[in-house]
């Protein structure tokens, strides 16, 4: 089965500015540096890792509402790397977005009615069944019909956000990219948010890629998890089996700090020294080694190579991840 | 809950553009309300006000024809029959200067009308698509602001010949760079923000975004330079007129009264003075008015 979305070796790469007069080197932020994976079709990718490690940037990639400098990007099997203009807007019919700041992804200056029929609009919906086609979508988010008319500020976040997902959620999509959706929003809100999206799921058979930093939001809700690391993937596998035994030394210190509901249980944290390197000047070899616990030489010289880690396919950036030699092969 | 907006699906849109005014005017109100705190920008609108009716009323106010003559009353001064005297053709001041507003409203609107088209329109272009676009557009706008606005406006004119729909071009030429600017430093800003992205997200082409989108977010500082320009447009043209470039007589534009009257301004002090106020009053109320304005919707300084 072809996977839904494919992304090989996706590289984004920012100029910046302060180029030294003279010098040859342009200086560049790497905010996503050779990202490879795939998501299969109904299934939730959860992608994970600190602010500023290139998780949106991957996102707005994959949705190529930003171009990537290198890799390939393949959407139910075709190349979408270079697809342009007229094309590009036809996909994305089958692929949406829901951001994470309500208050900022909603136009201040269209009542809501407006911003959910504007994708049927584009793509000529004919006009009564898009009447229809809001009701219900204003139906599943738990809105009511009276809302229609109003306008983005005189909702509450959690409302908002119901009506980004609408939004994204008019023109049948297949893939949807959802950028950190709960970070903006109060825990209890939080809850409501993630199981109204799982329920979609269902009903719309989405596929998710979902960005997220809160590990626990990410367990719930994913079947696979991608972590990154300064725009690079140290580990990803079926979440359940990263999450029992993360392989990379990254991993072990995130899920460290994930607080658990037992106080009486005592548990190993992994505290992690230095701060995150500017990924403007990233390290050499394994971009982790300088705040990694347990790196040796090795690290400083040579990036580590994907290793197999686990008879389902789970795969670890690390020297030391301990190797399976998948059966069969 | 489907049922009942099927079972009428033509009132239902009917109900909806009738409820979404009152929303739109939510807003406006809002910013409304706060101007009428501001002592300054209700003197400001009164003055408007006035000049509006006056405009409106003008055969009903004046007590002479703006352009009968009569050399036997001229430079008369101040009196019951012509309550701001005469001036050297002993057309009656108070009657000209009444007919003066009319003229000067139309050289108001017209002119930031003008400005605010070109300039929104090229702003608009060079914030969007920004590069090369950006670069020329803006050059050509620097370029402009480098002449001495009046100069400038005296330079079109003469290219153009003198008369008063000239000068109106004039002017509203020379107010487009101000604009140009405002509304590109305003799309740069909400270019930038998330529903922009949204409505590229959703496949929206770069018209739909621009107009449907990013203008109507650039409104607000768009309405109060069109309401300070009024003033300056004003300025402009009165100056224009008293050089001679703008209004021909007999036409009783207020700058050119000022021209006409200047040789006499010792011995008939009023035939200069009385348009120079109207003036004055003009612009005074219009920046009194945008500058209230500019409070009010200022973003800052809502909760």
């Amino acid at each position: 089965m072809t996977p839904l979305l494919e992304v090989n070796h996706l590289k984004k790469h920012f100029p910046l500015k302060n180029q030294e007069l003279f010098s040859r080197e342009k200086p560049v932020l790497k905010a996503v540096d050779g990202i490879s994976l795939s998501v299969n079709t109904g299934e939730t990718l959860g992608l994970v890792g600190e602010s500023g490690c290139g998780k949106s940037t991957a996102g707005r990639l994959m949705l190529k509402l930003l171009e990537p400098t290198e890799g390939e990007i393949y959407f139910k099997g075709q190349d979408i790397t270079s697809v342009q203009g007229e094309q590009l807007r036809k996909l994305r019919q089958d692929m949406q977005i829901i951001f994470q700041d309500p208050y900022a992804s909603l136009n201040p200056r269209k009542t809501i009615e407006k911003t959910i029929m504007e994708p049927m609009k584009i793509f000529n919906v004919p006009k009564s069944e898009r009447q229809k086609k809001l009701d219900h979508l204003l139906d599943v988010v738990g809105l009511s019909p009276q809302h229609k008319e109003r306008y983005p500020h005189e909702f509450s976040g959690g409302q908002r956000q119901r009506i980004g997902i609408a939004r994204a959620l008019a023109l049948d999509p297949e893939l949807v990219i959802c950028d950190e959706p709960v970070s903006a929003l109060d825990v209890s809100i939080q809850a409501q948010v993630i199981n109204l999206m799982e329920e979609l799921q269902d009903e719309f058979n989405l596929t998710y890629v979902f960005i997220a930093h809160d590990l626990s939001v990410v367990y719930h809700i994913s079947d696979r998890v991608a972590v990154m690391y300064l725009g690079e993937l140290v580990e990803i596998g079926d979440v359940h089996e990263v999450y029992n035994n993360p392989q990379h030394p990254y991993t072990q210190a995130l899920l460290s700090a994930v607080p658990e509901a037992n106080p009486d249980h005592e548990r190993e944290r992994i505290l992690l020294t230095g701060d995150l390197p500017s990924p403007a000047n990233p390290p050499t070899g394994c971009k982790f080694h300088t705040r990694c616990p347990i790196a040796q030489n090795i690290c400083h010289a040579e990036a580590p190579r994907y290793k197999r880690v686990s008879e389902n396919g789970q795969m670890a950036a690390c020297h030391f991840a301990k190797e399976v030699v998948a059966q069969g092969t | 809950m489907s049922l009942q907006p099927d079972s009428t699906p033509d009132t239902d849109t009917g109900t909806f553009n009738n409820q979404e005014h009152p929303k739109t005017n939510n807003l406006f109100k809002e910013s409304f309300l706060r101007i009428l705190k501001s002592k300054t920008s209700v003197i400001g609108l009164c003055i408007i006000i006035i000049l509006l009716l006056t405009a409106l009323l003008a055969p009903l106010i004046a007590t002479h024809s703006p352009t009968d003559q009569s050399i036997v009353n001229r430079y008369q001064p101040p009196s019951v029959d012509h309550w701001l005297g005469t001036d050297e053709l002993g057309r009656d001041i108070f009657s000209r200067i009444v007919f003066g507003t009319r003229i000067s409203i139309q050289i108001g609107v017209i002119a930031v009308g003008i400005s605010m088209i070109v300039g929104v329109t090229l702003g608009s272009i060079a914030g969007y698509f920004g590069r090369w676009i950006d670069m020329i557009i803006m050059r050509v706008i620097d370029i402009m602001l480098a002449f001495p606005s009046v100069l400038l406006a005296i330079a079109l004119v003469t290219i153009l010949g003198p008369s008063l729909r000239n000068a109106m071009i004039a002017v509203g030429i020379v107010g487009v760079p101000q604009f140009a600017r405002l509304v590109r430093s305003s799309v740069l800003s909400v270019k930038e923000t998330e529903y922009i992205e949204a409505s590229k997200a959703i496949g929206a082409r770069n018209l739909r975004t621009l107009f449907g989108h990013i203008l109507p977010n650039c409104l607000a500082p768009i309405i109060v330079q069109m309401t300070l320009g009024i003033g300056t447009a004003i300025l402009d043209a009165a100056g224009l007129s008293f050089l001679g470039l703008g209004a021909q007589p007999p036409t009783p534009e207020w700058g050119a009264m000022l021209s006409d009257g200047r040789a006499a301004l010792q011995n008939a002090p009023w035939v200069v003075a009385f348009p120079g106020v109207a003036i004055f009053l003009f612009v005074l109320g219009f920046n009194l008015f945008g500058d209230g304005l500019r409070d009010a919707l200022d973003p800052k300084l809502k909760d």
